[in-house]
């Protein structure tokens, strides 16, 4: 899906907790996620610290977008500047 | 006798299903599960020792770590052979197998596991290890086994293992020296003649299946642009209006979220057949970060947020599949005005 995204021009963060796995299939902005069952966020947190987690991600997801890339690479969540 | 080691995830390996995902590696003596039917395909020239059990959020989540404690296994309990899954069209059930048969190759322990096409385990792993093939799902168990115990008891015996396409072993791209009777100039001008005539002919080098992703631009100006949330997670409407399927998606919905500062609790469940949804459930966000994006939309870091959001559940989707339901996706989008995408995948 990322590839055919990708493809018409849309460029998309893949949101995944096995993220080198993602980029090895080809996924080309990929941003390391926490786990399977709950990639944004971590339920092991309290709820603030959790919420926070999230904003970084999609921070993270936002940054790769707004990158150029070339090949398949590898984002972290980024904290609030 | 010649000693086997089986691996199996945690449901075969009867510990339990996805609420078990995370269960971490173990060990049993002899086979477990589907390990009996091995037990019998191998007949009395070879006996399954211990199977090596894992959960498959646990093994995929760090295929590092988890082949690191399968290699200690092995050095400690030194099989002959190394037989893992059938894992048939499993994501995370099937890296692990193909990590279980790296780990064992890298120790001199000859392994071979048996994947569907449709596995990813096969794209990361084929190069590296044997891989027979299997149908999507275990109904073909038994038949699998037949055909994994063999050639286990043929790589412990040290026999010859034959190309690819006489074997039947997914292709793993290692190209052997041989003698042929013509030079690879005739070969070649009696392939383009074939070519040219309509005749049939195969290549000597096949190309890579999977073409290469080509990277979109990148946004140029957040703060102006449009954003889509898509989730390969199965997170729909409660009570799953619209039928769809927690696993094999052929379709795709889009809902809204016009006016909501996030998921709401309550109000979204995870229908996805293929992990644990019970966190998904309790928020929904985890899954469509609906509430950190409306934050960042707040305060300007962005410009807007796509009045609805894209899922299905990712789940033995057909790669086919993936691809069609990708540009059905991209268009509609496009079609929306929309500038970048993020796509949670669980």
């Amino acid at each position: 899906m990322t590839a055919e995204l990708e493809g018409a021009g849309l460029p998309t963060a893949m949101i995944s907790a096995i993220g080198p796995v993602a980029a090895e299939l080809g996924a080309a902005r990929v941003l390391r996620g926490i786990k399977i069952p709950h990639p944004c966020g971590d339920p092991g947190l309290d709820s603030a610290r959790d919420h926070d987690l999230r904003l970084r991600i999609v921070r993270g997801a936002l940054h790769a977008v707004t990158t150029a890339v070339a090949k398949p690479t590898l984002f972290d969540p980024v904290a609030p500047s | 006798m010649i000693s086997v080691v089986h691996y199996l995830n945690q449901f075969f390996g009867r510990i339990g299903g996805e609420e078990a995902g995370d269960t971490p590696l173990s060990v049993a003596d002899g086979p477990v599960g589907p390990g009996a039917g091995l037990q019998k395909e191998l007949g009395a020239a070879a006996k399954v020792t211990a199977t090596i059990i894992c959960g498959d959020n646990k093994a995929a989540a760090d295929l590092a770590a988890f082949g690191d404690e399968v290699e200690a296994h092995l050095q400690r309990l030194k099989p002959d052979v190394v037989v893992a899954g059938p894992a048939f069209n499993a994501g995370r059930y099937g890296l692990a197998c193909g990590e279980v048969c790296l780990r064992a190759a890298k120790l001199s322990i000859p392994a071979v596991t048996a994947l569907n096409e449709e596995s990813p385990g096969i794209d990361v792993y084929k190069s590296k290890v044997y891989i027979l093939p299997t149908s999507p799902t275990a109904l073909g168990m038994t038949e699998t086994l037949g055909r994994l115990a063999k050639f286990a008891l043929r790589l412990a015996a040290k026999e010859t293992i034959g190309p690819a396409e006489t074997e039947g072993y997914h292709a793993r791209g290692v190209r052997r020296a041989a003698f042929h009777s013509a030079s690879a100039a005739e070969r070649a001008v009696d392939m383009l003649l074939a070519r040219l005539t309509g005749a049939t002919w195969t290549t000597e080098l096949p190309l890579p299946a999977l073409p290469p992703v080509k990277p979109a631009p990148p946004v140029a100006d957040l703060k102006k642009a449009r954003i889509a949330l898509v989730t390969t997670g199965g997170l729909v409407p409660k009570g799953n209006p619209d039928g769809v399927k927690q696993s094999n998606s052929t379709t795709w919905r889009s809902y809204s979220v016009e006016g909501k500062s996030r998921m709401e609790p309550g109000q979204y469940e995870s229908i996805h057949g293929g992990y644990d949804n019970s966190h998904a459930n309790a928020n929904p966000n985890y899954v469509v970060p609906l509430d950190a994006l409306r934050e960042l939309e707040q305060a300007g870091v962005v410009g807007g947020v796509l009045a609805e959001y894209y899922v299905l559940a990712g789940v033995g989707t057909a790669i086919a599949d993936s691809r069609r339901i990708g540009r059905e996706i991209a268009a509609d989008l496009k079609g929306k005005g929309v500038d970048a995408v993020l796509l949670t995948a669980t």
